[in-house]
């Protein structure tokens, strides 16, 4: 239940009493409903649940935040989800790491020219 | 590879899937998971189910392109194996590992483009004389690269970092 009485964003969207335990409510305001939709559409509100209760209270913060995000991620991107987002920063590094190799030859190349 | 190609393309035996032999049910000839979740990879659908859920995975195999859907399951296993590894941050590990590396090498090409550029302005400005003049009075320590060694990828293996409110999820460094 959140604080002055009202539901959460999870039991308002699962229809539902919103208990003074629910695994929910510190996580999915009722301000943002978008967020539990999010993942409930990707993982469905028990595996969120199981999730949540199997990790220790003081990370569930953090694992909600994550899950939000990665579900974002995945309605944005049916296909790839935030794997996608891992696909172009290996693909940003390995560019990155070219042209530094390049730009670290040609520095020395430099510096062998003076040096002869 | 064609072979690769293919795989999600071969005629389908007339055992279950490995999804339908999880759920214990018959595995029909429209079934969706069969092209994607073979028989003898039991251990990619449990941990898809176990993260997404069956019937989630069906909707989202069932919104895509058919010619997508073997990198949606592909995605959607690699999701689920780095969900599993990291309970609390799941993917999210492999993609701070990845920006924090991102960063490092933008401030190394930096540093090494302005080293570039200071050495040719200064070769170029005394090029009337013989002798070169140098900014920086030991040229040659500052020339040492500064690469870690660091693998942020293997290829399946993931080392997710575990720290607490350290991941800003709203910046993505891209070129």
């Amino acid at each position: 239940m959140m604080p002055g009485g009202g539901r959460c964003a999870a039991c308002k969207y699962l229809r539902r009493r919103c208990p003074s335990d629910c695994i929910f409510s510190l996580y999915f305001p009722a301000n943002d409903p978008q967020r539990f939709a999010r993942v409930h559409k990707i993982y469905g509100a028990s595996n969120v649940a199981k999730m949540l209760q199997q990790l220790p209270a003081n990370l569930r913060a953090e694992a909600a935040d994550s899950l939000s995000f990665e579900a974002r991620h995945r309605v944005e991107d049916p296909v790839y989800g935030c794997v996608g987002i891992i696909h172009r920063l290996h693909q940003q590094i390995q560019n990155a790491e070219t042209q530094l190799a390049k730009t670290q030859a040609q520095l020395f190349g430099f510096i062998n020219t003076i040096i002869d | 590879m064609w072979y690769e190609a293919m795989r999600g393309h071969e005629p389908r035996s007339s055992s279950s899937c490995a999804a339908c032999k999880l759920l214990k049910r018959k595995c029909t000839t429209t079934c969706i998971f069969a092209p994607y979740f073979r028989s003898d990879e039991p251990k990619k659908f449990a941990k898809v189910h176990k993260v997404f859920g069956a019937s989630n995975v069906s909707k989202i195999l069932t919104e895509v392109p058919e010619e997508q859907r073997e990198d949606t399951v592909n995605s959607l296993a690699y999701e689920a194996e780095a969900r599993l590894r990291d309970p609390v941050y799941g993917c999210i590990g492999a993609i701070a590992l990845l920006q924090r590396r991102m960063i490092e090498l933008q401030q190394d090409l930096a540093i090494a483009r302005a080293r570039l550029a200071r050495y040719t302005v200064a070769a170029s400005s005394s090029s009337s004389s013989s002798s070169c003049t140098f900014q920086n009075n030991d040229p040659f320590s500052s020339m040492l690269p500064n690469f870690n060694n660091f693998d942020a990828y293997g290829g399946n293996s993931l080392e997710l970092n575990r720290v607490g409110n350290m991941y800003d999820l709203s910046q993505i460094p891209y070129i």
